[in-house]
């Protein structure tokens, strides 16, 4: 019995706190001390006329603005995408789920080069039925999945995708003989996307889409799909329950997810060299100027660029922690 | 009385838990009170006879005003919930809570208004009906909750332990005048609660679930 209260005293002494609080600030210490050292660095290289010179060069003004506007652009699309496909994943349980689910996250994880390298074959290099063929295969087998799977009475999805499947195999065949590359038909319509602005769009969208669809499934976790149920047993189809209930909760998510998807395609390089290369005023953006810049060996001008990039990062950082701040939707 | 809704044989498996074989009857403007221990499925049955929980369905029948609503959807039921959980919508104030059922119906302005005015005057929600759910009180919310469901005049209203975590004062006005309201729009109704002086308050009959 008395070791049974001599064991009991030892819970009520405390052991000091300061060890773990130390560990917690080395932590932050190193890794902020990392990022502002980073950052000191550019600020260092940088003197005031070589930021004069790169900012009123006319290529790279053409570069500043192309970033803004591709970027903005991509924000859109992956928003576009990124909040009904988030939604999917977050609120239905379906077989194939976790496949789809693990796609999402492929671009983040595929090599830069290699997502360039795969939009560059798919544009110029597999042809129209041969797309139309993969589509097809694609959309019976999600047909499959959606048959047997957990959808219970709902079958007009795997009947929708079978159907998809069906158009696609009529299309291969339509196209038997039909060499046309994608680029060729999309220049066609006055729509040319590699080697082109319009490719900057599409070599930024696939990760930045994978980040704002990440944060908005994370968004659409955090509200109860209680939410729906009591909407829908007011009379709201899940699509309406979605609009009037859901979505007013997500708006913050949706500003994050912009934001997470504009960030990553100022960062983005590697599949905007491959696919829409590096031409000085017509598909320049500011992460090709600062690769451009190196390779005239001007590390100057490089790291005033890199300047430039950091201030546009902060500034948008900072826009939307204001407005999120102020309220704007929960 | 003749059976206005009747649940026969119903049979419901969520994860580990199970209930079967269960039947009610509830007779038109009848107030019926379930209850039971803690666990025995009362809110799953609530939620199954609202079309909430089709996947869980397993068995049985459910016949609402002679209509099967067995497999019809939440909203084409025409049932009323107001959940254990209250759900409010956050974005949404008072006033578009209680117009919420009859927009999506498509009333005519006039008579949402007219009916909105009403609900909020019975449920003493008048002062309220500008602001967010957001800061209002357990029992204003229940209130609100309660006018959400009755809004668009079910057929059936279910009351999924509306009144729980409710302080004594507030619980016992809100009860009043919710046994006012429901008297005065003669609904049935279909109430859960724990609590029997609750049920001999507000139900003209009480059925006690037991566990197998």
């Amino acid at each position: 019995m008395t070791e049974v209260k001599a064991e009991t005293e030892k819970i009520w002494k405390q052991r000091p706190e300061w060890p773990f609080l130390l560990f917690l600030l080395f932590v932050a210490v190193s890794y902020v001390g990392l990022v502002l050292l980073m950052l000191g660095a550019n600020v260092l290289t940088v003197s005031w006329a070589e930021l004069g010179r790169v900012l009123k060069d006319s290529a790279i003004q053409d570069s500043i603005r192309l970033t803004v506007v591709s970027c903005t652009a991509t924000a859109i699309l992956s928003v576009f995408v990124a909040v009904p496909l988030g939604y999917l994943l977050s609120r239905y349980q379906f077989r194939g789920r976790a496949f789809l689910d693990s796609l999402v996250d492929v671009p983040v994880l595929l090599p830069p080069l290699v997502v360039g390298l795969s939009l560059l074959i798919l544009f110029n290099r597999v042809s129209l039925s041969e797309g139309c063929g993969v589509l097809a295969f694609g959309f019976f087998v999600a047909a499959g999945f959606a048959f047997f799977g957990t959808v219970g009475r709902r079958r007009i999805i795997p009947f929708t995708l079978a159907l998809l499947g069906v158009f696609m195999a009529a299309g291969v065949i339509m196209l038997g003989g039909e060499a046309s590359r994608l680029e060729e038909v999309l220049g066609g319509v006055g729509l040319p996307m590699t080697f082109h602005p319009l490719g900057v769009v599409l070599a930024q969208f696939p990760v930045a889409a994978a980040f704002a669809i990440r944060t908005m499934k994370t968004s659409y976790d955090q509200v109860s799909p209680r939410y729906e149920e009591v909407a829908m047993s007011l009379g709201c189809q899940r699509g309406q329950a979605f609009k009037m209930v859901v979505l007013p909760q997500v708006g913050r998510g949706v500003v994050a997810a912009g934001t997470m998807a504009w960030a990553r395609a100022l960062g983005e390089f590697g599949p905007i060299l491959i696919f829409a290369g590096a031409t000085r005023g017509r598909t320049e953006v500011l992460s090709t100027s600062v690769f451009l810049e190196i390779n005239l060996g001007n590390l100057a001008g490089a790291a005033a660029l890199s300047l430039v990039m950091i201030f546009m990062a902060v500034l948008i950082l900072l826009l939307v922690r204001g407005f999120l701040s102020k309220g704007g939707s929960e | 009385m003749s059976d206005f809704l009747r649940v026969e044989n119903l049979g419901i498996k969520v994860g580990e838990f199970s209930l079967d074989g269960f039947s009610l009857a509830v007779g038109e403007g009848e107030c019926v009170s379930l209850m039971g221990p803690s666990g025995c499925g009362k809110s799953t049955v609530v939620e199954a006879i609202c079309g909430l929980r089709g996947q869980w369905l397993r068995s049985g029948t459910m016949v609402l005003n002679g209509v099967d609503i067995t497999h019809a959807a939440a909203g084409a039921r025409g049932i009323g919930l107001v959940p254990q959980d209250v759900v409010l919508f956050p974005s949404l104030t008072v006033r578009e809570h209680l117009e919420f059922g009859p927009r999506l119906r498509g009333w005519k302005r006039g008579l949402i208004k007219e009916r909105v005015e009403n609900l909020a005057e019975g449920l003493g929600l008048e002062s309220l009906l500008g602001r967010l759910p957001e800061g209002l009180s357990g029992g204003e919310a229940r209130r609100v909750a309660l006018g959400r469901a009755m809004a668009l005049c079910p057929r059936l209203l279910c009351l999924d332990e509306a009144l729980s975590g409710l302080d004594e004062e507030r619980y016992e006005e809100v009860l009043a005048m919710m046994g006012q309201v429901m008297k005065e729009e003669k609904m049935t109704t279909l109430h859960v609660t724990h609590s029997r002086a609750e049920a001999e308050v507000l139900g003209d009959r009480i059925c006690q679930m037991v566990p197998v």
